[in-house]
């Protein structure tokens, strides 16, 4: 299925959840946070959270920042 | 005197913000010469903002301090109050440095927005510590609706204008019962010494340090002068007045 991922576009496997995608995307997940569709998915709901095909994610992780 | 604030006791009243150093490394040694303990950093997409190809977080837990993430880049109070959370989950601290920005050219605070972001994030448990402007209507409001802290600009963002209505900066120390951070503004350390002599609690600053020529001598720079503003503060100063006042006596003085 076709996703955005932080404004790209990407493909993941059918039935991908949360948890998937951020382990395909960074190597550790401290300190990353997640929003599908605008809203925030906890940490705790990333195994359970099925992505489905045209879904908005963002993956958002620690930047300097004043 | 140690600082309170959030509920929690700071040695150092300097909050450095980590946004424009130009690399980690020299990022951790100005963090540790400003002697900071709370240090913010923003959530950006991963991989794409200076910090964010990783070791940012790591570098913050050598040096022992507090995160204070931000929601800079927000322009409405539902768009900040979903950073906070996204923050909250991925830095496992209730604390946030509030930004919701009216203004693209002087990035001057969304007053209507601040107060309804503050107000929605207080609720829902947060420490709020928010950016706001110097009026200090508006900072009472912010402490009213239970604020931890009000942080005002000094002058806008990296700007390094220094303190542009140390007046407004007073009547906000005046008005409210929290902690009065100055924030933004600072751009050398005699602007940060003129914020603690003001009254402020203390002083968050970023691009003064980090996009100085010497980021590490001006971190030490500013925790001197964080500390030097607050004992003459507490010091009190001489009256000013318009003709001289000799400090030698007349007395005994030779005829010659």
């Amino acid at each position: 299925m076709e996703l955005t991922v932080n404004g790209a576009g990407r493909s993941v496997a059918a039935g991908a959840s949360v948890a998937d995608l951020v382990r395909d995307l960074v190597a550790q997940p401290r300190g990353v946070a997640v929003a599908v569709n605008g809203e925030v998915v906890p940490r705790t709901g990333w195994p359970a959270r099925a992505l489905r095909d045209g879904d908005r994610v963002e993956v958002l992780t620690a930047a300097q920042g004043g | 005197m140690p600082f309170e604030l959030g509920g929690e006791t700071f040695t150092s009243r300097l909050i450095l913000g980590t946004g424009g150093a130009a690399n980690l490394h020299v990022l951790e040694q100005a963090i540790r010469a400003s002697g900071s303990e709370l240090v913010t950093l923003a959530l950006r997409r991963v991989g794409t903002a200076p910090g964010s190809t990783g070791g940012l977080l790591e570098l913050l837990d050598r040096c022992g301090v507090r995160l204070l993430p931000n929601t800079a880049g927000c322009h409405t109070a539902t768009e900040a109050v979903k950073v906070a959370r996204l923050a909250r989950d991925a830095f496992d601290t209730d604390w946030v440095k509030l930004e919701v920005i009216g203004d693209e050219r002087t990035l001057l605070p969304d007053g209507v927005e601040l107060l309804r972001a503050a107000e929605e994030l207080v609720s829902d448990g947060f420490t709020v510590l928010p950016y706001t402007s110097d009026d200090p209507v508006l900072a009472r409001r912010l402490a009213d609706v239970g604020c931890a802290a009000v942080m005002p600009a000094g002058s806008p963002i990296g700007s390094g204008l220094g303190i542009g209505n140390p007046h407004h900066i007073r009547l906000i120390r005046q008005g409210v019962d929290v902690p009065v951070i100055l924030d933004a503004g600072i751009g050398t350390a005699s602007d940060a010494a003129l914020a603690m002599e003001l009254g402020c609690d203390g002083v968050l600053l970023a691009s003064a340090v980090t996009r100085a020529a010497d980021p590490v001598a001006m971190a030490t720079a500013m925790r001197y002068a964080v500390e030097a503003g607050r004992l003459a503060a507490q010091a009190g100063r001489i009256e000013r007045r318009f003709h001289a006042l000799a400090s030698t006596p007349d007395e005994g003085r030779p005829e010659l």
